[in-house]
């Protein structure tokens, strides 16, 4: 029930949006996210947005394991 | 977005971090003599560690095991009775999600009440029984309401909804679970050995960070918050293993992106307006006190219990170990029924039904491992 890929918002009503999921729409509650804008990704579970997805974080992740890989990589060369 | 997405399941990522999760470990071992062993809590997790491949790559090296995070697994008999007795009634409508469906009830299954004619409907949004409801003036139409902190605000939007609109023939049968006092009681019943946990992604959306304070505090174990791509859980069991060997204990939120220190305070509000800690059984573990949510005694005409009363008998005792798999005693390969009498066509427990039991999560992915 828990997994789900980030959902953008391409139309915003008062309680509820027009999400976007790799290009199926579908609509989901927006209660309680009640920040969320326009091309913001939410996580939606159960028809309802929960959390709205920290891009700067995300990309931040994306870095670190990179990093991680490079500190071995040059850890395996000398 | 979908780029950054696309990273965490690539290859070139995930591969040379397999290895040095793996040489993590090894370090581990060589430290401490054994493997070390963290649980994933959550069912979801189990399932994407299967099916990622990583609970295979890393089975030599790093013990994982399934907690009991698989909210209609840990639902214990009495309930699913009662909740399959409830749709046997007349004049219902009975609205659940759709891994309710073929979890075996002591005489039969909803899938059984369906076909001889009772009328069940699978929802994917829940609040959408309320609209059943108006639809239904003449019917009373009964949400089962089972779920863990990211299943159990969407209830209290049900519960608002049909405040809001007056409705009269809508109720919730709350069959709700909460992490906190089961982790406890795996720790303070000391069965199970572990070095960390694998923290779940979307029930931190809620809880926040924070609110795991407790297991550093009077357990003083480890835990990584973790997403559920390929590269997500590999940097958490990472993270973990970098914890113990660095002999630091704490929480780490390796899922900033989308859980904050604090959680969700709107969804907080929303709990703490129409919710109450209640009592909860556990499958295989029986009553933990404050384990679950009930509806406040202000909110009674929304609360199935409250509204019909259903009588079982004993639960039928079959073979099923599930009990001991959602405590981490026994992996689903150890249980005799598993991939024999019992499988995904025929589950004889709700491990096997849901996707996210480990029964379920090892049928499908892991057979040919063992
Ligand atoms: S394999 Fe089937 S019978 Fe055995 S524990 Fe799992 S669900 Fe129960």
């Amino acid at each position: 029930m828990c997994v789900g890929v980030p959902a953008k918002v391409v139309k915003k009503m008062e309680y509820s949006a027009v999400v976007d999921v790799m290009g199926s729409q579908t609509t989901v509650g927006i209660i309680f996210v009640p920040e969320v804008e326009l091309e913001d990704y939410v996580i939606v579970h159960a028809g309802q947005a929960m959390s709205i997805v920290d891009e700067t974080y995300a990309k931040q992740s994306v870095e670190e394991w990179r990093k991680l890989i490079n500190a071995r990589n040059s850890e395996a060369v000398q | 977005m979908l780029e950054i997405l696309k990273q965490s399941n690539n290859p070139e990522i995930c591969k040379p971090l397999v290895e040095a999760v793996i040489e993590k470990a090894i370090e581990f071992q060589q430290k401490f003599g054994r493997k070390p062993a963290f649980m994933e809590v959550c069912g979801s997790h189990t399932m994407a560690l299967a099916r990622t491949g990583v609970k295979q790559c890393l089975k030599d090296v790093v013990n994982l095991i399934s907690g009991p995070g698989c909210p209609v697994c840990v639902t214990d008999q009495r309930s699913i009775d009662a909740m399959i007795a409830l749709a046997e009634g007349e004049n219902r409508i009975i609205c659940t999600f759709g891994d309710m469906m073929r979890v075996p009830g002591s005489t039969r299954t909803l899938v059984d009440s369906k076909i001889s004619g009772k009328d069940i409907r699978v929802l994917y949004s829940p609040v959408d029984a309320v609209k059943v409801a108006i639809e239904n003036p003449d019917k009373e139409v009964i949400f089962l309401g089972v779920g863990f902190e990211t299943t159990i605000p969407i209830m209290t939007l049900m519960v608002g909804e049909a405040e809001k609109q007056g409705i009269t023939n809508f109720s919730i049968w709350m069959t709700t679970k909460l992490v906190e006092p089961v982790l406890r009681f795996l720790l303070d019943a000391g069965e199970v050995n572990l070095d960390g946990f694998l923290l779940p992604g979307h029930v931190s959306i809620v809880l926040g960070e924070d609110a795991y304070q407790y297991l550093v505090d009077d357990y003083h174990i480890s835990g990584v918050i973790a997403g559920f791509e390929t590269a997500e859980l590999l940097s958490s069991i990472y993270k973990l293993l970098d914890l113990i060997l660095s002999e630091k204990i704490s929480i780490e939120n390796n899922h900033p992106s989308v859980v904050t220190k604090t959680g969700n305070q709107v969804i907080h509000q929303w709990l703490e307006k129409y919710l109450t800690e209640c009592d909860e059984a556990w499958r295989g573990i029986g009553v933990i006190p404050n384990s679950g949510l009930d509806l406040k005694t202000e909110y009674e005409q929304f609360n199935a219990k409250k509204r019909f009363s259903v009588v079982v008998g004993e639960p039928r005792k079959t073979k099923c170990r599930c009990g001991e798999v959602i405590r981490g005693l026994i992996t689903p390969n150890e249980c005799p029924l598993f991939g024999k009498a019992c499988h995904p066509m025929n589950p004889v427990g709700p491990c096997m039904v849901s996707t996210e039991g480990s029964c379920s999560a090892y049928y499908h992915y892991m057979r040919e491992s063992f």
